[in-house]
């Protein structure tokens, strides 16, 4: 398998060699403007956070934009104090909601994604095909339902409730996009672990798992990013208290009715995208690989 | 070491109808016998060296290995050790840790594991890769490193699906030759898979032949290649297959094109007891010989030289009643015929001929 993919990447090289040496300039001229301008129209808005993340809310919008205008921490060791809100109780909130999430998601997918991948038994096609049929429904159009199961079950309002929410989103697609990865580990090695003797969910546990690292990893990071951005069911099921609030919620109160702080919200961003950033920084040299294998197998 | 019984073991896989891919396999293998199961793909050797391995249900009749019944044993209850035909190493693991994996699993401690697969990479010229993952290394390393997975473990029964088929031609034929002589220093008892039936005759103390998951024979290779049981062993063992053609009897002999060859009094009486007015004859290619185009024998024009070096093989046609029918002759190789020649073919030796029941494929005469 990993032979395959560096003799791969060893022809996709040379090819890409050739390629540079065979294109015109006018050519070349052409992509690179192109990659140049849909770089800058990512990466601005990005920029622009930052640059008013250091300004006062009064400078923060102007009609003659300026990239340093009475630019400071303040706004940064404001929100880390607490004066507006309790940001670090929220921050709390979000870490512990993401990783139950992601524990929670990438385990129940984990072993669903296995069994799946290696066992036949009544109703699997069934069982796929709702994982893909749940996927469908816009997040609007549950909030009320979901609302109604938590109230039955005495969890809402309740952190570990709206972990349950989030995991009906993650482990479906994080089971797809497992099985897909499991089904390129070939059967072999895990008939190969059993005669050597391992139980059953020791080859799960000790030898597909291994391998299928870098897929963990990517359901790992989607189920994280699903969990530490989302508002509409974490505003919906959380309860109001300004000490249960996630991030994304917390973050509202920078924007009210009358007047927007700009440069408070815009602090605030930042803070809360650092984490995601590390996750993303964590997990990025699987992404291509993790992705790719479960696109094409899934 | 043990022995391994099949009693009319059989696996059936679900279907409409459904498919008896081993049916009913009765089979004994000595302690220390190394047995090869060969036949065509589809034939269930591999379902039931699968079977052996507990990776593959017994649906019915038992399995025993050591005199112990372990038809319904986990693979990890039955002291086996597999070679797969894609290797199945761990590409997470060193070679090292993948030879003593299955020790530590069995709770060996680390300077015995490390002992064990340092005598065993000494065997097989592993010592310098040890600590390389299997990625780094080339086909025939890593088809040792998968022998010295098994070897480390000392098991009772080696088992070995195709273990060579990934392997180049001349990488093949000089593992075939290791493997059986470490078979031969271990005394193991191994059952070994494969589609070659020159690598079934060559390394195998015997070797049962399976079509369509029924055991057709299981003897020696010398006696499968001098008393193929029916037809299909017959055209099954054997390089070039044998000539197999369904020929007219006469009260002397079988009737080809210009000569009646003559067959034994038994053969001859085995057919008439049946009431046979034809059989199916077969001659392998080495019992057939050229001679002068003035001497009796078989009309044959030559279509294909095959040139091996030492000897040749002469493809040609030679008319059986109505048909024109494709007969292999192995002529020394200095002297081949040339393309489009006319030669005549003869029986060097008619005790090297097999007679078969042309609809039933057993073997006549006793």
């Amino acid at each position: 398998m990993t032979l395959d993919a560096t003799s791969l990447q060893v022809v996709k090289a040379s090819d890409a060699r050739l390629k540079r040496t065979d294109r015109s300039r006018l050519a070349s001229f052409g992509l690179h403007a192109t990659l140049i301008i849909a770089s800058f129209i990512a990466v601005f808005p990005v920029f622009w956070v930052l640059v008013t993340s250091f300004k006062p809310d009064a400078r923060a919008v102007e009609t003659t934009p300026k990239l340093v205008n009475e630019s400071s921490l303040d706004n940064y060791s404001r929100i880390l104090a607490g004066d507006k809100g309790g940001f670090l109780t929220w921050f709390g909130n979000s870490v512990l909601i993401a990783l139950l999430t992601t524990i929670i998601a990438v385990f129940l997918a984990a072993t669903t994604g296995y069994a799946v991948s290696r066992f036949r038994f009544p109703g699997k096609r069934g069982l796929m095909m709702s994982f893909l049929v749940v996927q469908m429904f816009p997040f609007a159009v549950l909030i009320v339902p979901l609302y109604n199961v938590l109230l039955t079950l005495g969890l809402q309002g309740n952190s570990f409730g709206l972990v349950l929410v989030y995991c009906t989103t993650a482990v479906p697609f994080c089971t797809y996009m497992l099985k897909g990865y499991f089904d390129t580990i070939p059967m072999d090695i895990d008939e190969a672990g059993r005669v050597d003797g391992l139980s059953p969910f020791g080859v799960f546990w000790r030898l597909v798992l291994p391998l299928a690292r870098p897929g963990l990893a990517v359901t790992a990071f989607y189920a994280f990013l699903t969990a530490w951005g989302e508002v509409a069911f974490a505003s919906a099921f959380l309860s109001a208290a300004d000490e249960s609030k996630t991030l994304a919620v917390g973050l509202q109160v920078f924007v009210q009715q009358n007047r927007t702080e700009w440069g408070h919200l815009a602090a605030a961003s930042i803070l809360v995208s650092i984490p995601a950033v590390i996750v993303f920084y964590l997990v990025q040299r699987f992404l291509v690989t993790g992705l790719a294998s479960g696109a094409v197998k899934g | 070491m043990a022995e391994v019984s099949y009693i009319k073991a059989s696996r059936v896989f679900s279907g409409n109808p459904p498919v008896r891919a081993v049916d009913e396999l009765s089979l004994d293998v000595a302690d220390g016998e190394f047995l090869v199961l060969v036949g065509p793909s589809g034939s269930g050797k591999s379902t039931a060296l699968r079977m052996l391995a507990g990776l593959e249900d017994v649906d019915e009749g038992a399995i025993n290995i050591g005199g112990k019944d372990v038809t319904n044993v986990p693979p990890k209850g039955r002291d086996i050790a597999m070679v797969f035909q894609s290797y199945a190493l761990y590409p997470h693991m060193t070679v090292a840790e993948n030879m003593g994996f299955a020790l530590k699993l069995r709770g060996v401690n680390k300077a015995e594991i490390k002992e064990k697969v340092a005598e065993a990479a000494k065997m097989l010229d592993l010592t310098k890769y040890l600590d390389r993952k299997p990625k780094a290394l080339s086909g025939g390393q890593r088809q040792r490193v998968a022998m010295g997975r098994a070897i480390v473990r000392e098991p009772s029964v080696f088992l070995m699906d195709e273990p060579l088929s990934n392997l180049d031609a001349k990488l093949r034929v000089e593992t075939r030759a290791n493997i059986a002589a470490l078979q031969q220093r271990l005394g193991t008892t191994t059952i070994y898979v494969t589609h070659d039936q020159v690598e079934a005759m060559t390394m195998g103390h015997r070797v049962a032949v399976l079509k369509d998951g029924l055991l057709q024979q299981c003897d020696t290779p010398r006696a499968l290649y001098d008393r193929p049981a029916n037809a299909f062993v017959a055209g099954f063992i054997g390089s070039p297959a044998m000539n197999l053609k369904t020929v007219p009897l006469t009260s002397e002999g079988a009737k080809l094109d210009g000569i009646v060859v003559p067959l034994s009094r038994s053969a001859l009486d085995a057919a008439s007891s049946e009431q046979l007015a034809e059989v199916t004859f077969g001659i392998r290619p080495e019992a057939l010989a050229l001679v002068p185009s003035g001497d009796e024998g078989m009309e044959m024009t030559v279509e294909l030289v095959e040139e091996l070096g030492a000897d040749a093989l002469v493809h040609g046609a030679v008319k059986i009643g109505d048909s024109s029918e494709r007969f292999v002759v192995r002529v020394d190789g200095r002297t081949p015929p040339s393309l489009g020649q006319n030669v005549k073919v003869v029986v060097r030796d008619a005790t090297e001929i097999h007679l078969f029941h042309p609809e039933s494929g057993a073997r006549l005469e006793a």
